[in-house]
């Protein structure tokens, strides 16, 4: 192989330059009850860039095909674990044990409205190691000199930038809508919705709220679509500052990634702050 | 994997084998999460880490012995059991289960 990169150099690069990319190795292989430690085929590897050909073989070219196709959803989805195979890559079956580890994009977090809040929520976003895009259509407002931690600021129409970079939304991502006014937020909202954005949410008071499913309702959007937009946006903690509510964004955020059963603002009824 | 790059990088660059041992599963609660690596060279030089601090000496011994062809690669598991084998275990009552093999691909 002299004069080709290895795998080693291959995933290095890759999670060098922050391009998403899995390494499968197979862990566990048939012979797992012998008494040494060396079993066929343990350490193969393939590696899976998306829009590339792999590199490596785990031994086996329907193996090799079902785990490509699986690690590309688990770098979808952000999530290094191990999965059972059979030897040519047969589901339910328990034959091989394949570690599939992940080094997914960086999540991106969108915030419409170049508010105070704004400020708060894209710092605490980049803690969390998100790629935090700032939009709002007022040029005024809408300034790297505003927002020096975003790594992007926009000025343009939330649904012109979502026509732009929609389709780049996945689960892992976020949608803040935190403009408090009806012409920026009704069209971030209906932009938003036919992505696949992971979490949709939206601030302001539960009367902003409701008046703002009426304005959604006419513009065509159904209650089955309402019921994922968390609004108001974060957990019930009784967060006031733009900082506190900033942490009570990104941790409802966090819960909805786990499925954690947190109280959110959107199911409460009393006063938020 | 990210911040153990520079380290193997460095070693492979003079001739050093590594041996790198990653987080594959954990039962119980954890420290680290499924990826989480570390890296040791020829002399027992560490980069990286995999729990707290509680199992890291351990893997410097299983990587040792997997560059000295004492053992091959393949997972080591740390962590509570009544098995009196498992000597080293985590300070938080977990399982970690990790995958040691020499960097050679």
């Amino acid at each position: 192989m002299s004069g080709a990169p290895g795998i080693y150099e291959a995933f290095r690069d890759a999670i060098r330059a922050e391009q998403p990319v899995a390494l499968a190795t197979i862990i566990d292989g048939p012979d797992a009850g012998a008494v040494s430690d060396v079993r066929p085929g343990a350490g193969a590897k393939l590696l899976v860039l998306p829009d590339q050909p792999t590199l490596g073989t785990l031994g086996d070219p329907d193996l090799d095909r079902v785990v490509e196709r699986d690690a590309l959803g688990m770098l979808d989805a952000g999530i290094s674990e191990v999965r059972h195979y059979g030897q040519h890559g047969e589901a339910r079956q328990m034959d091989l044990s394949v570690f599939v580890e992940c080094h997914a994009r960086r999540p991106h977090m969108v915030i419409f409205g170049a508010v105070d809040f704004t400020r708060a929520l894209a710092s605490q976003a980049k803690l969390l190691g998100y790629r935090v895009t700032v939009c709002d259509a007022r040029e005024v407002f809408a300034t790297k000199r505003r927002f020096p931690m975003a790594d992007e600021v926009v000025v343009d129409w939330p649904n012109r930038l979502l026509d732009r970079i929609g389709d780049d939304l996945g689960p892992r991502d976020a949608v803040c809508v935190l403009t408090h006014d009806h012409k920026f937020d009704v069209p971030a909202i209906v932009g938003a919705l036919p992505t696949r954005v992971g979490y949709l949410g939206a601030m302001g008071s539960r009367t902003t709220h409701e008046k703002r499913t009426e304005r959604l309702r006419e513009a065509g959007v159904t209650d089955e679509q309402l019921e994922h937009v968390m609004a108001p946006i974060g957990l019930d903690i009784g967060g006031r500052t733009p900082e506190e509510t900033a942490v009570s964004i990104v941790a409802e955020i966090i819960a909805s990634h786990t499925g954690r059963q947190a109280p959110r603002l959107k199911d409460g009824e009393g006063r938020i702050h | 994997m990210d911040e153990i790059l520079d380290d193997i990088d460095r070693w492979r660059a003079v001739g050093q084998r590594v041996a790198v041992a990653r987080v594959v599963d954990i039962e119980g609660s954890g420290p680290r999460d499924p990826g989480a690596a570390m890296a040791v060279n020829q002399e027992g030089e560490v980069a990286g880490s995999v729990s707290g601090g509680c199992v890291e000496g351990a893997v410097v011994g299983e990587a040792l012995e997997l560059l000295g062809g004492r053992r091959g690669p393949g997972i080591t598991t740390f962590g509570y059991s009544d098995d009196e084998a498992f000597a080293v275990g985590l300070t938080c009552g977990g399982t970690i289960h990790l995958f040691v093999e020499e960097l050679d691909w």
